[in-house]
């Protein structure tokens, strides 16, 4: 399917990355999106509020995050496209509907732009600080997925993939930006609306009566409907049947549990997505997400200057985890450098997928701004030696 | 309506020709309420104004918190919803708002509305959100044990107030009024037809509607508090409830065992939150504004 002309500013812009990821969700057919203000996300759903009345759709400003979280869930009942947008605490308020998405399989957008933290933290200064929230935060095992834009351009780009994924798989998933991407202003290509691929929902055909609104017919992803269809249907945060009537007993929690898991997990090889420069053949090789990837980069290239054969690799997806890849590439490579602005969170899963067979640096960074590049040269330089 | 049971099949499977039937998920019962416990009284109500509104029911929309009214919505044979403790009301926004055909009823108990979920009630009554509220208000969590509520009267025991409860509670149509209700009614489940007929005028009414459903929970208020079995909590609704449509809200609020106001407090009439959003936007966009789901 086509994106829906109404909801795309075809042209070249000169915009941030937080208006860029609004024109995104608008280009994927986003038309309900509840908010509530928190630096340094705000932007995001103050533009949604002056383009919506144009394009044809609905924004609300709920009275807190948590209301935010679960208005937008009750919107993708209803048949819409949705989103919710926040940084830091507001995310923090928002788990408990992360795991509600999670377990009614409610395709929704979670936009977070991070700062640093813990708690209030630095409002308005950035963070790649979530990336284990977003990944755990919610209680229970579930498994959603998580983009990381490094540049406005991106913003708008993957926020096109990132509504397409919740369809698809129908989970929450988390567009992972942070202050710096935000609010960085770059030029923004935004193609004709038939240049630009959304997936529909998938709706059932069946009829009321036959249809079970978990019911997967051997796939993993049940077909949907909408409130108001004639369906009838029964959803509910209890572990649940394919009938979604409630059933509180150990085996229909494994089999939940267990699709919830492999429905992401099964697919990971077509989720991954990473962007690699001189990676075949590199003794070291940097893994780098979000706007840390453009430091690295001049980090990158300052070692090679130095003689270094050095790779560098861009997680694009962060969650699933590209960890096939890293034990593929454990094999070749001597040493990982993992620089974020965490003090240290994807660098566990570097470790994890590499399993000893290669050096892991971490860079850490507590936050507030992005690394100094001569840190991440310096930190490569010593994994080469 | 449309549903899969004809009378000949109910009056066949169960003997009886039951009008109720038809409103529920018949796969799902029985139900867990315990022996006397008001809410399936209140349901009873509720599938008696289903039945005589004139509303399409593939259209209406259930939703539920957590609790023992929260078990409602998985009762009801429409499309129903079991959501997060105290989220109700923002769940059956973003029902209503990304599909405004709908008509969404909130329907959960006093805790998980005024408690965990007060600050998403008085914001939907502000708002004038399109949602008719029914809370059922057992003054206690049921579900957890019998802990003490927003509505608990003072004196009695809780388990959180083993030495009885010295907070105020909250009087509820007060509140909902002082937010900006447009149809605010309070009965007990002794007023079975009140209590249908009010939930059929707020199928019926625009805007926000609340309605409070004074019920028993005769396993863990009433036997803690030695108020006997739910039928004595009947006769107590039935001797101690004065009738006074159009009270003062300030004035109708709860004792312990005390006098009960019941009646329909308030019904008027203001625009409701998609309303005023096309009225507005229309105003101020002119053309240039897509009218939003008429
Ligand atoms: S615990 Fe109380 S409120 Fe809950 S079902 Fe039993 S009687 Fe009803």
């Amino acid at each position: 399917m086509h994106a829906d002309p109404k909801g795309v500013m075809t042209g070249v812009h000169f915009i941030d990355g937080d208006h860029a990821a609004c024109e995104g969700a608008l280009a994927a057919g986003c038309r309900f999106v509840a908010g509530y203000p928190i630096t340094p996300s705000t932007e995001v759903v103050e533009r949604f509020a002056a383009r919506i009345p144009e394009v044809g759709g609905c924004f609300i400003q709920m009275e807190d995050e948590i209301a935010s979280s679960i208005a937008i869930l009750g919107g993708a009942w209803a048949g819409k496209k949705v989103m919710t947008v926040t940084s830091g605490p507001g995310l923090s308020l928002m788990m408990e509907h992360v795991g509600y998405a999670a377990i009614t399989e409610t395709p929704c957008v979670f936009v977070d732009v991070q700062r640093g933290g813990p708690s209030t933290g630095l409002p308005t200064l950035p963070a790649q600080a979530d990336m284990m929230q977003v990944r755990w935060g919610s209680h229970g095992d579930y498994m959603p997925i998580a983009l990381s834009p490094s540049s406005p351009q991106e913003c708008f780009d993957l926020m096109i993939r990132a509504f397409n994924l919740a369809e698809l798989y129908r989970v929450p998933v988390f567009f992972m930006m942070d202050e710096v991407v935000g609010h960085m202003t770059e030029r923004v290509v935004i193609p004709e609306a038939s240049e630009i691929e959304v997936v529909e929902r998938r709706l059932t055909a069946k009829r009321p009566g036959e249809y079970k609104v978990y019911g997967t017919d051997g796939s993993l992803v049940p077909e949907m409907t909408k409130a108001g269809d004639g369906h009838r249907i029964h959803v509910t945060g209890l572990t649940h049947d394919e009938r979604g009537y409630p059933a509180m007993n150990a085996m229909a929690q494994d089999k939940l549990v267990r699709r919830l898991l492999a429905k992401i997990n099964a697919h990971a090889d077509q989720l991954v997505d990473v962007q690699t420069d001189g990676v075949e053949g590199a003794d070291i090789v940097v893994v780098s997400f979000g706007i840390t990837s453009r430091v690295a980069t001049a980090a990158v290239d300052a070692a090679r200057a130095q003689g270094y054969k050095v790779g560098h690799l861009r997680l694009i997806v962060c969650w699933p985890f590209p960890a096939k890849l890293f034990a593929e590439l454990a094999g070749q490579v001597k040493a990982f450098v993992v620089p974020e602005i965490n003090m240290g969170q994807m660098v566990l899963e570097v470790e994890r997928a590499v399993a000893g067979r290669a050096r892991v640096v971490s860079v850490p960074h507590p936050g507030g701004t992005v690394h100094e590049p001569a840190v991440i040269t310096q930190a490569i330089v010593e994994a080469g030696r | 309506m449309s549903s899969e049971w004809t009378n000949a099949e109910l009056i066949q499977q169960y003997g009886i020709e039951n009008p109720v039937m038809p409103y529920l998920r018949q796969d799902r019962l029985p139900h867990i309420w315990c022996p006397g416990c008001g809410i399936g009284t209140t349901v009873n109500c509720f599938t008696r104004a289903l039945s005589e509104s004139k509303l399409n029911l593939d259209e209406v929309v259930i939703v539920s918190g957590i609790g023992c009214t929260g078990r409602v919505a998985g009762y009801m044979n429409l499309d129903s919803f079991h959501t997060t403790h105290g989220r109700a009301i923002p769940f059956a926004t973003g029902l209503k708002l990304a599909n405004p055909k709908l008509k969404v009823v909130v329907y959960s108990g006093d805790g998980d509305l005024s408690a965990i979920g007060g600050n998403h009630l008085v914001h939907a009554a502000r708002r004038n959100m399109d949602l008719m509220v029914v809370c059922v208000n057992n003054f206690t969590y049921g579900m957890t044990g019998g802990q003490v509520a927003p509505t608990t009267p003072l004196g009695p025991t809780q388990t959180t107030m083993p030495y009885g409860n010295f907070e105020t509670p909250f009087n509820l149509p007060f509140l909902a009024d002082a937010c900006g209700a447009v149809y605010v009614a309070r009965w007990t489940i002794y007023h079975v037809r009140q209590l249908a007929k009010a939930m059929k005028e707020g199928l019926e009414k625009k805007g926000f509607v609340f309605i409070e459903a004074m019920s028993p929970c005769p396993t863990l208020y009433s036997r803690r508090n030695r108020l006997g079995d739910g039928v004595d909590q009947v006769k107590y609704y039935k001797e101690r409830s004065i009738i006074r449509n159009g009270a003062d809200t300030k004035e109708v609020g709860l004792s312990f065992q005390g006098e009960i106001v019941v009646g329909k407090f308030v019904d008027r009439e203001r625009p409701t939150w998609l309303e005023s959003m096309n009225e507005h936007l229309g105003r101020v966009l002119g053309d240039k504004f897509t009218p939003y789901g008429v």
